[in-house]
């Protein structure tokens, strides 16, 4: 009896017959398609377009210069923290909040390993927890912290997307999944206007694990009624430094 | 021009009032009308079917009458249907290459490239879209999947209706939505064809048009026939019989098809 | 007229429906072959139409989808070349497959995956099976994959001990009503929010008492019930929306997260997929990433995509298995006319646009996979003699709208004509009659005289007209006059009045 590896591939080549391979070359594939956006990476029109896809599906967008973001991701984190001190511990609604977190006032925060530090600076009392391959944290202590913040390899304007590519600015893809606020820093430099340009890009390194977020999770399926907010985080903030 | 008539089975024994107004209408237009004797049917209703061996003599009569128009003999082919156009074009030279009749194949191509559904005949060749029709009646249009999307005619048979005088088009909803026929589909899946012309006829009745016009009475049968069942006064019309008439002489309406005064009027 | 189950006529939405008592919202259960199940086409979708609510749940569902769907298509100006390069690549896969198959295979096991092969549904299950065994849990979580529909991995698992636990909203509805999915993107599209709602209450253990029909609620519900058992499994099991061949790279487009959660937290993760989901290289992601998510949700792109390559050290699953499925599919590749419908990339598009779909829904398809794809592909997977070939118009809605530009009005008539061989020497009446229907008809049809002759006997039926039209015919021109008029034939064909007006000249 011939193994399954085997006979798959004899059955293949069985079906497409004696030409199978000659049918149509790779080099064939028309490719007419843009290949690159008109406008260039962090452009304003660029990132006026990812900033208006973003809000589109619900994410907050806050465009700022660099020297804010200390600033700006205090303010986010501190309003996460006060949301959580007004909602009932037994509210199946937001079932991920802990009774035991609740006293934390200035609530809790993890980082990936390689993150800038300068962008912490504005954290005062916030618990700051640093994840890495080697030191991973483990999904139930995620699940106690408040929100995440990360740094991302590349935005897509034209789809709202920013994507992560687990590199030490970013992190395991854990931590930027189990907290329930994903604050995401991204660079204008790194904003693209198409697909194309992103997976150009990305194919560099095709074999990091990569997670392409566009807005908050959302599930459309009860009666095809969008709902923002379901498993992975369910709010999203981009910081576009420009 | 010389044009060949395909007048199409359909039309030929249940609604000879179509291929009699594109008569009147290309030589109203100046074209002469030649009707080859010896057609009879396309071969769409075998082949959507899947009875692709039974189609075989049906394409090669059909090849076979139109065939000089690919000598130039005719100018063109024109067949009032979206559909019976689509399997001219799309199905014939298919059904003689499986046949193993690559040569017959080759010849309903050529008669292919020179035949044009009504609408593509008018717009695209003769470049008229003003014919000088009257007809001045709210009609509404149904868009039929074929010439829809098989044939692409896209905006054509409106252009045609909005040069009408006196017509006055009203925007029928959900317009490119089937109508459930099918050919057979109809009598296969009766119960869903029923539920998708009971939508369409809504639709209809809803655009308080006196007439439904398509460009292939196939549908219309279809559509008229749910008008007719639900009681509605709304008439279905073949799109040549509203280009063919003029106010020297006009189409008459009569009542609809049903109703209790069709016999004494009509007769 | 027919009632739908636990459907309450008015209420405040709050608390169970006094209708629905127990089991009264089980769906269609679990099918032996999840292929071939239920009732003929026909019969099937005259039940559904008979459902009022059904037809009004998927009319409301499948217009806002296409409408979605128009806006962001509409808004890609390179949609058309996107298209022929989907089309073109999905071809070059399918002529290169045994050596795309091979590369994939060198890469995800060199990057510490372990690929197995799989003839049919048994033998997936059986290797998924012994898998989950191996790391001693009883429980699995799984992410939406039709693949695994396609084999019935759950009810297998099930056999073995095994709790699989689907993760995906929609998944998760059907599962717990013990039913079928109808579509392949939102299995639960049959059900409104007060049927979820009382599922949840009746079949989902921690459900909130006070649990609300509003679509957030249920979510939340959802997630709530989920959590723990994210965080605690050991082993996910997924399908795949694509690999790389030449990187040896999966993916994985969700919404929800829980795709993310299965992808990302276990310790182990098993993969099924057909052997048709290849793309060739990296870059070929470009194309499909921009045209599944348009045609599929209405969305420029769906809120998450995961791609990983075999095993990365310290981060997500450290044990990764890639089951590849043949089930059929060497059957379709065989069909050069139907071998485009390995093509798809499920975005269920076809199914949306679909006159025939919208209106009986995909339970009245009897497989997995519902809908015009659902139509040509189930009977070229069994090669069994099937009524879906002819659940269609051929209205070509579906062409249009797919993103790699399957045919499937040609591929359905190629099919029909594949029936009719099949029922060649059929006992069946109905196939004798067509036959003999047709054959009469092609010899009347191939001859102008002959035609000239035939096409007159319709006259005849004017002798049953009234006013004008034929309300009623014997079978099976009884089909046509159940709902529908035959108008009064004409007293002169249209051969014979040219005839007369020739002669007049």
């Amino acid at each position: 009896m011939t193994d399954a590896r085997t006979e798959i591939l004899s059955r293949i080549r069985e079906a497409l017959g004696p030409d199978g391979g000659s049918v149509s070359p790779a080099d064939a594939v028309p490719r007419e398609y843009r290949s690159a956006g008109e406008h260039v990476p962090g452009s304003d029109v660029v990132l006026d377009l990812l900033i208006d896809r973003l809000e589109d599906y619900k994410a907050h967008v806050h465009r700022t210069p660099a020297a804010d973001l200390p600033g700006v991701l205090a303010r986010v984190i501190a309003q996460r923290s006060a949301e959580r001190q007004e909602v009932g511990s037994s509210d199946y609604r937001s079932p991920d909040i802990p009774p035991t977190t609740r006293d934390a006032v200035r609530g809790s925060v993890v980082v990936p390993s390689g993150i800038e530090e300068g962008w912490l600076s504005g954290l005062d009392g916030v618990d700051v927890h640093v994840d890495s391959r080697d030191a991973p944290l483990s999904a139930a202590e995620l699940d106690e912290i408040d929100a995440v913040v990360t740094a991302a390899r590349v935005a897509v304007a034209e789809t709202g997307t920013i994507v992560l590519d687990g590199e030490p600015d970013q992190g395991r893809r854990a931590i930027s999944l189990v907290p329930d606020v994903h604050v995401c820093v991204v660079r204008a430099d790194q904003v693209v206007q198409t697909v194309p340009e992103a997976v150009h890009l990305l194919g560099a390194h095709p074999d990091r694990p990569l997670t392409w977020i566009s807005g908050p999770s959302a599930t459309s399926d009860i009666e095809l009624d969008r709902v923002e907010g379901v498993h992975g985080p369910r709010t999203l903030h981009v910081v576009l430094l420009s | 021009m010389r044009i060949a008539l395909a007048a199409t089975c359909i039309a030929d024994a249940m609604f000879p009032q179509a291929p009699r107004a594109v008569v009147t209408l290309l030589e109203r237009l100046g074209h002469e009308v030649v009707f080859p004797a010896g057609q009879a049917c396309c071969g769409q209703m075998h082949v959507n079917t899947g009875y692709l061996a039974e189609a075989v003599p049906v394409v090669q009569n059909h090849v076979r009458t139109f065939a000089p128009v690919a000598d130039g003999e005719w100018d063109a082919v024109v067949v009032p249907s979206g559909s019976c156009t689509g399997s001219i074009r799309h199905q014939q030279a298919m059904v003689l290459e499986r046949a193993g009749l690559p040569a017959e194949a080759r010849a309903a191509t050529a008669v292919a490239e020179r035949t044009y559904e009504l609408s593509e005949l008018l717009v695209d060749v003769l470049g008229v879209t003003d014919v000088g029709a009257w007809f001045p009646h709210r009609v509404t249009y149904h868009p039929t999947c074929h010439s829809l999307r098989m044939l692409g005619v896209g905006d054509k048979p409106e252009r045609l209706l909005r040069a009408v005088e006196g017509l006055e088009l009203a925007p029928l909803a959900e317009a490119e939505g089937c109508c459930g026929f099918g050919g057979t589909f109809s009598l296969k899946n009766a119960d869903t064809s029923a539920a998708m012309l009971q939508d369409k006829v809504a639709t209809v009745v809803d655009t308080g048009a006196e007439v439904l016009t398509a460009g292939d009475w196939s549908c219309l049968m279809h559509i008229g026939g749910g008008l007719s069942r639900g009681g509605t006064a709304v008439r279905p019309m073949h799109l040549a019989e509203i280009l063919a008439s003029t106010r020297e002489a006009p189409v008459v309406l009569g009542p609809p098809a049903g109703s209790g005064t069709h016999q004494e009027v009509a007769r | 007229m027919s009632t739908f189950l636990g459907m309450p006529a008015a209420r405040d939405g709050r608390g169970p429906s006094p209708e629905a008592a127990p089991g009264t919202l089980s769906g269609v259960g679990r099918p032996e072959d999840p292929l071939h199940w239920g009732a003929s086409f026909p019969d099937a979708a005259k039940a559904a139409l008979d459902n009022g609510q059904l037809r009004r749940n998927l009319g409301n569902a499948t217009s806002t989808i296409r409408t979605k769907r128009a806006r962001v298509v509409g808004e890609v100006p390179d949609w058309e070349p996107l298209r022929d390069a989907g089309s073109a690549v999905k071809t070059d896969v399918m002529a290169r497959l045994p050596e795309l198959l091979e590369t994939l295979e060198r890469n995800v096991t060199a990057r510490g995956g372990v690929v197995h092969w799989a003839r049919d549904a048994a033998e997936a299950n059986r290797i998924v099976a012994s898998l989950v065994r191996e790391k001693e849990t009883d429980e699995v979580v799984k992410v939406k994959s039709m693949a695994t529909q396609e084999i019935g991995l759950n009810e297998a698992l099930a056999e073995e001990g095994i709790a699989a636990v689907e993760t995906d909203l929609a998944e998760l509805i059907v599962q717990l009503a013990d039913d079928m999915p109808s579509h392949i993107l939102v299995p639960a599209i049959h059900r409104n929010r007060t049927e979820i709602r009382d599922i949840f209450l009746e079949r989902m253990a921690d459900a909130p008492p006070d649990l609300t029909d509003v679509p957030r609620e249920l979510a939340m519900a959802a997630r709530a019930h989920l959590r723990r058992k994210f965080l605690s499994a050991k082993v996910a099991i997924s399908g795949a929306n694509f690999a790389v061949a030449d990187t040896g790279t999966l993916a994985v487009v969700e919404s929800e997260g829980n795709g993310r959660m299965c992808l990302t937290l276990p310790e182990t993760l098993i993969t099924v997929m057909g052997i048709e989901k290849l793309i060739p290289t990296f870059d070929d992601l470009e194309v499909f990433l921009q045209l599944l998510p348009r045609s599929s949700t209405g969305e420029r792109m769906n809120p998450y995509t995961s791609m990983w390559t075999g095993v990365t050290p310290g981060d997500g699953p450290q044990e990764f298995h890639l089951v590849l499925l043949d089930n059929g599919r060497t059957r379709v590749l065989a069909d050069e006319a139907g071998r485009s419908a390995l093509h798809c990339i499920r975005c269920s598009a076809c199914l949306n646009v679909c006159p025939v779909y919208e209106r009986v829904g995909g339970h009245a398809y009897g497989s997995v996979y519902p809908g015009p794809i659902g139509a040509i592909l189930t009977p070229q997977l069994t090669g069994e003699k099937s009524d879906l070939p002819y659940a269609s118009t051929l209205c070509g809605a579906c062409y249009q709208v797919c993103p790699v530009k399957i045919d499937i009005p040609s591929i359905l008539v190629e099919l029909r004509a594949r029936e009719v061989s099949l029922a060649g020497s059929s006992p069946d009446t109905a196939d004798r009659v067509w036959k003999a229907a047709m054959k009469a008809a092609s010899f009347a049809m191939a001859d102008g005289a002959r035609f000239r002759r035939a096409a007159r006997a319709p006259r005849l039926l004017r002798a049953i007209s009234r006013n004008g039209v034929i309300r009623r015919l014997p079978f099976p021109g009884s089909l046509w006059t159940r709902s529908r008029d035959l108008p009064e034939p004409p007293k002169q064909t249209f051969h014979d009045w040219w005839a007369g007006r020739e002669d007049g000249r």
